[in-house]
């Protein structure tokens, strides 16, 4: 008996995640299936939806500035000269907007900039600006159009986050307020390898502290830290360790104990906003009654018309999900592949060739694997852009452009014809192209 | 590989490259693959449940890819934090990448009990008795109510906590006065079972009524000394579809022995397992566990670590109690016209169940049941990690992780738990006071016994 479902998707990011709930949405009964977790886990937790156009960032047209791109101060008004291909120009601009309205229904409160179509400036941890759609409420504080002054606070067992560094870089970067920098040591940390995941649990539990003057909690004892090196700046910038589940309460203790505004500087991976995220969604998916299964992969799958001769390979019956060492069939109406790209392992590459693992779904790219990448490291790569093409409804498309299978669309990462990267358009993809193939898959299933 | 994959320089182009191997063929276990897999994001130190309760922990990513860089150089040994790591293996689950981490984990740990370890230390034979607890329990449970008598002693207590370094906060799990294996050869054992069987087939009106389904039965140390009740629920509700049980010796699954680096101890029980267990597959039957653990272990960690003739054979076998029926029957048709009298529970999903892809079967299953509704406490680790929590010097760092599951235990409106792990289940009862059932103890009682027998003690 296969473990059977109206709507499956595979692949648990924000692709994934946006398209079961979209889907759960139109009554039908879903399932996500995830195998190992997804990069969410490495992500900044912003969701971009355009920062560059990508014809400034080739360099073949758009706005540039002593040589770079500069940011897009309205992705919306870019999205409709995308070239053909783009996965905005396969969804349409509407299907963006709608996404975002969804993605601010789930995430309420805890995020931030839909007040707006511009792009906010969120400062990172590298001290650079990044534009971005929507943001952490734990990093709204921060944002680099608001000219307050600002000190921004390193510890010394977190090298990933200079702060004097940042502080000068973002000062070089021309934001409009004086930035200072200074390095403490974290009260209740020794050792200098303790992990992100400590440090959040320290200040979410307000643990006990040595503070070298007796005992007090770890709250009090980083605000009296900080307080000490607080000259007249209105906000203070930390690195984004400020607790896990109630990141909210530990954020709003510290600014009650210094009396000024404080924000989160997003991280690189690990990355708590990220992690945050993906347990936003995770609530949410439970919720909405979707079911969810990880930590085994979808391997293989079955066509309706198994014996039917090769072209068309018509529609999916089930997949098979790798249980260790057995196959276990899964079966549904209607499939999302939600997998992701290159670092979500949704796209593969060997010395042969570039695939999809699971449906082996086209993807387009040159015979001579020395043109798939170009020899300056910040170069135009072509393996940046590898991935699925799709129609206008998300169905991927074989080299013949014929849909490859009757039930199956695709979502985010996974889908070819956009760099993510270079152009700040990685979650803005997943959650517009999640959302729409998550919507037609539950509608299909009502019909 | 055929002649006609070999690379040949005929033809090939100028810039062609085909890799070499530059490394010797390894003698023994080389997880060098593996530690070249690791991209350094650290998803799995933020998936450590100790590491997030204890600095002193380096975390999987060092236990794993990174101790085995450092070992390839001849001076260094094992780093002793090896001990620290709790066997959850939750990094497992966690990689992107597919680092074996457990299975290094397994095989470090193994090393450092080996060679740096005193074999005359407190610790060493305080770990070699607590990973042997099949054979204590097997001795113990010989007189259940003396030992249960001198178990619950507080001058047992005091003597385990100074003498061996086993935490006093705790009360030992009571011997059940029939274990089940003495419960299944009074009830006739595989020829009961296949009579039962029968009879169901024939009520069943199953086409396959003249097929003899059949399963071995694995139940591990803890349902045979500890919760029979487990054991008789497993059998019921297998009979019940048609499936004539059968139960092989067994010895310990191995699980308790790799978390305190006991190779040898573990190798030695999987020899036993594998073959009386290969034997049953012979016969045509599958293998099932209700422990998580156990099966994780005949599925995971056999064909990682051991390498007898049947352990392949016995890791493709092997399900999880549910798991088997969900894929080898409609069970969740025969769970819609089932009821039970029972509380709400609150559910705890097993790390070692989560790497399985078992994380929502549970409260699927029984969502489906009138009668009862389980709640699940989040994905967060009970802590207790087997014989971890029972380790004077990890006590503290086992209910610190688990704090967060005791609160949503209390959070949910429920008042007993349920979970499939027996140490999990003692950790929820420990925290909570909560009397913890097994899934398959509300199965029995809804498709075997009807809804006036009640849902198990909870009811």
């Amino acid at each position: 008996m296969a473990i059977e479902d109206d709507v499956l998707v595979i692949g648990g990011g924000l692709a994934g995640a946006t398209a079961a709930l979209s889907a759960a949405e139109r009554d039908a009964t879903v399932r996500l299936i995830s195998y190992k977790q997804s990069t969410l886990r490495h992500a900044s937790g912003l969701i971009d939806v355009l920062g560059y156009d990508p014809t400034a960032v080739a360099g073949t047209g758009g706005e540039r500035e002593g040589g770079e791109p500069t940011p897009l101060v309205d992705p919306f008004e870019a999205i409709p000269d995308l070239p053909e291909g783009h996965p905005y120009e396969r969804v349409g601009l509407e299907a963006v907007r709608e996404s975002l309205l969804f993605f601010d229904s789930v995430a309420g409160d805890a995020y931030a900039g839909d007040h707006t179509d511009a792009n906010a400036l969120v400062p990172t941890h590298g001290g650079t600006v990044k534009p971005t759609a929507r943001y952490p409420a734990t990093t709204a504080a921060g944002i680099a159009s608001d000219p307050r002054s600002t000190l921004l606070v390193g510890f010394e067992t977190l090298p990933d986050f200079d702060a004097p560094l940042a502080a000068s870089h973002l000062e070089a970067a021309g934001v409009p307020f004086e930035s200072r920098g200074v390095t403490l040591s974290f009260p209740g940390i020794e050792r200098d390898d303790a992990k992100i995941t400590r440090y959040a649990h320290i200040l979410e539990r307000d643990e006990p502290v040595d503070s070298g003057a007796g005992q007090t909690s770890a709250r009090a004892a980083l605000a009296h830290a900080i307080g000490a090196k607080l000259a007249d700046e209105s906000r203070v910038g930390l690195p984004a360790i400020l607790g896990d589940d109630h990141a909210d309460t530990v954020r709003r203790d510290l600014e009650e104990r210094l009396g000024v505004d404080v924000f989160e500087v997003p991280m690189g991976p690990p990355s708590l906003p990220g992690i945050r995220l993906e347990d936003l969604l995770y609530d949410a998916l439970e919720d909405a009654g979707v079911r969810v299964t990880t930590g085994v992969p979808v391997v293989d799958y079955e066509s309706v018309d198994a014996d039917g001769a090769g072209a068309n390979r018509g529609q999916i019956d089930h997949v098979l999900v790798d249980r260790k060492r057995k196959r276990v069939p899964y079966s549904a109406d209607q499939y999302v592949l939600a997998t992701g790209g290159l670092v979500g392992k949704g796209v593969q590459s060997d010395r042969e060739r570039v695939y999809e693992p699971i449906f082996d779904c086209h993807v387009a790219h040159s015979e001579d694997r020395y043109d798939w990448f170009v020899d300056e490291a910040f170069g135009e790569h072509p393996f940046a852009q590898f991935g699925l093409a799709v129609d206008r409804e998300l169905y991927p498309l074989g080299a013949d452009g014929e849909r490859e299978f009757s039930n199956l669309r695709a979502a985010g990462g996974v889908l070819g014809g956009f760099d993510a990267p270079a152009e700040k358009s990685g979650g803005g993809v997943s959650l517009s192209t999640g959302y729409a193939a998550g919507a037609a898959a539950g509608e299909e299933v009502d019909r | 590989m055929s002649e006609t994959h070999q690379p040949t320089d005929d033809g090939s182009r100028d810039d062609e490259f085909e890799p070499v191997q530059v490394f010797p063929e390894a003698e023994e276990m080389d997880l060098r693959p593996g530690a070249d897999d690791c991209y350094k994001c650290s998803t799995c130190d933020t998936n450590c449940p100790v590491a997030e309760v204890d600095d002193e922990f380096p975390g999987p990513k060092f236990q794993g890819p990174e101790q085995w860089r450092l070992k390839r150089q001849d001076d260094h040994d094992i780093d002793d934090s090896v001990m620290k790591c709790s066997n959850c293996m939750r990094c497992d689950n966690a990689c992107p990448s597919e680092v074996p981490l457990s299975q290094m984990h397994n095989t470090a740990r193994g090393e450092y009990v080996e060679e740096n370890m005193s074999k005359l230390s407190r610790e060493y034979w305080r770990n070699r008795l607590l990973s042997n607890y099949g054979t204590m329990a097997r001795i113990g449970s010989k007189v259940p109510r003396l030992t249960n008598f001198v178990m619950g002693l507080t001058v047992t207590q005091v003597v385990n906590e100074k003498l061996l370094g086993i935490t006093g906060e705790r009360t030992f799990p009571a011997f059940a006065t029939e274990t089940f294996r003495e419960w299944w050869e009074k009830r006739g054992g595989a020829a009961a079972s296949r009579e039962n069987a029968r009879k169901a087939r024939t009520r069943r009106d199953d086409s396959s009524a003249d097929e003899r389904k059949r399963v071995a039965y694995f139940h591990g140390c803890y349902s045979n000394y500890n919760t029979p009740e487990v054991g008789k629920a497993m059998v019921e509700v297998f009979e019940h579809f048609g499936y004539e049980v059968v139960v092989p010796d067994q010895r310990c699954s191995g699980t308790p022995m790799y978390a305190n680096g006991m190779l040898d101890d573990a190798e030695r029980a999987a020899e036993t397992n594998v073959d009386e267990l290969g034997a049953a597959i012979e016969e045509g039957a599958d293998i099932i566990a209700s422990c998580t653990s156990c099966s994780m272990s005949l599925r995971q960690e056999y064909p990682e670590l051991f390498d007898f003739e049947d352990t392949e054979a016995v890791a493709e076998h092997t399900w999880e109690a549910l798991e088997y029926l969900r894929v080898h029957e409609d069970l969740e048709d025969e769970l819609a016209d089932a009821s039970v009298d029972s509380a709400d529970v609150a559910y705890h999903t097993p790390c070692h169940a989560r790497n399985q892809g078992l994380d929502g079967q549970t409260v699927e299953l029984l969502s489906g049941i009138d009668g009862i509704d389980a709640h699940d406490v989040g994905d967060s680790c009970s802590g207790i990690s087997g014989t971890y929590g029972w380790k004077t010097e990890h006590y503290e760092t086992s209910m610190a992780i688990g704090e967060e599951m005791f609160e949503h235990m209390e959070q949910v409106d429920a008042e007993a738990g349920m979970t499939e792990c027996p140490t999990c289940a003692m950790q929820m009862e420990h925290g909570t006071g909560y009397e913890i059932d097994h899934p398959l103890e509300i199965l029995s009682a809804a498709l075997v016994d009807g809804p006036e027998a009640g849902g198990g003690d909870a009811a």
